[in-house]
C-alpha cells in the first residue's frame, strides 16, 4: 500500500533538481546530479558521458561569462513516444550574448578560451536550444535521448 | 579536497594517476607537484594515467595538454595513457583538439612508447 502510494506522487509530480552554479566546485555536482539523472532514464554509457560532459561545459561558461559568475541548472527527466531522456535547463542572469550565430561557432570566443563550450556541447545532445541577447538573461536547454 | 597525488616511480618513468571528479584547483596543484617532481627525481618520461577520469571537459583536456607540454619542457617524455573509450568519442565530437599528444592504450604500453621516443630521441641526438 505504501509502495502505491509513493508510486502515484512520483508520477503526478516529476522531480525538478535544482543546482546553483556560483563557484567552481559546483561543477563537480552538476556533472553528479546529470550523471545520476542520465542512469535513471536508461542512457547507456557513451550518452551519459556526453551529456555530463555538455553540462560541465554549460556550466563553466556560467562561471566565465554570467554576471556575478551565477547560474542555476535544472534537470528532469522527460519522455516521449516511450522514450525517456534528460532535459537540462541552464539559466543566467546576463549579461546576455550579443551575437549567438557567432557564440555557436567553434573557436570564437571572448575569453581567450578554446570557444568549443557552446558548439562543443550543442554537438554532445539531441536537442539543444539557446535564448539570449545582449543585456538580458541566457538560458540554455538541452535534451538527451535513451537510444 | 583530496589533497594527495599518486605518483608513482618505476626507473626512470614517473606515473601519475588522476581519478575522480577533479575539480579546478586539484587540478591546479597537480601541475604543480607533477612538474615539481619531475624536475627533482630527473625522470627521463612521464605516462599520465587517465583511466580514473569518467570525464573529461575541455577545461580538463587542456590542463593535460599543458601538464604533457611542461613535462616536456623540462625534457621528460610524456604520454597519455588510459583514456576511456566514453571520454575518447566525446572529446572528439567536443572538438578538443588532442591529435598532437602521444597516447597508449594502458600504462604498460605507454612505457614501451616511451621507450620509443627516448630511443627516437637518442638518434636524433
Amino acid at each position: 500500500m505504501t509502495q502505491l502510494t509513493e508510486f502515484t506522487a512520483k508520477a503526478a509530480q516529476p522531480e525538478e533538481v535544482v543546482v546553483s552554479i556560483a563557484t567552481e566546485s559546483d561543477l563537480i555536482q552538476v556533472r553528479q546530479v546529470l550523471r545520476a539523472q542520465a542512469d535513471e532514464a536508461g542512457l547507456g554509457l557513451v550518452d551519459q558521458t556526453k551529456l555530463v560532459t555538455a553540462g560541465s561545459e554549460l556550466g563553466r561558461n556560467i562561471l566565465t561569462h554570467a554576471k556575478d559568475s551565477r547560474g542555476v541548472m535544472r534537470v528532469e527527466q522527460v519522455r516521449t513516444q516511450g522514450r525517456s531522456g534528460v532535459r537540462a535547463e541552464f539559466t543566467d542572469e546576463g549579461p546576455g550574448i550579443d551575437d549567438v550565430d557567432a557564440a555557436l561557432t567553434d573557436g570564437y570566443s571572448t575569453k581567450g578560451s578554446l570557444g568549443l563550450g557552446l558548439p562543443g556541447s550543442k554537438r554532445l545532445v539531441d536537442e539543444f536550444s539557446i535564448a539570449s541577447a545582449g543585456g538580458s538573461p541566457t538560458t540554455v536547454v538541452i535534451i538527451k535521448w535513451q537510444r | 579536497v583530496n589533497e594527495s597525488l599518486p605518483i608513482m616511480r618505476i626507473g626512470d618513468t614517473l606515473l601519475v594517476s588522476l581519478q575522480g571528479d577533479l575539480d579546478d584547483s586539484t587540478v591546479m596543484r597537480i601541475e604543480t607537484r607533477l612538474t615539481e617532481e619531475v624536475a627533482r627525481t630527473h625522470a627521463t618520461g612521464t605516462l599520465i594515467d587517465v583511466s580514473g577520469l569518467e570525464v573529461v571537459d575541455s577545461f580538463i583536456a587542456r590542463v593535460i595538454a599543458r601538464v604533457v607540454g611542461m613535462v616536456r619542457l623540462l625534457g621528460s617524455e610524456a604520454a597519455v595513457v588510459g583514456i576511456q573509450p566514453a571520454v575518447a568519442i566525446t572529446l572528439v565530437e567536443l572538438g578538443v583538439p588532442m591529435g598532437h599528444l602521444d597516447t597508449a592504450l594502458n600504462a604498460e604500453q605507454g612505457m614501451a612508447l616511451l621507450a620509443r621516443l627516448r630511443a627516437a630521441d637518442d638518434t636524433a641526438d
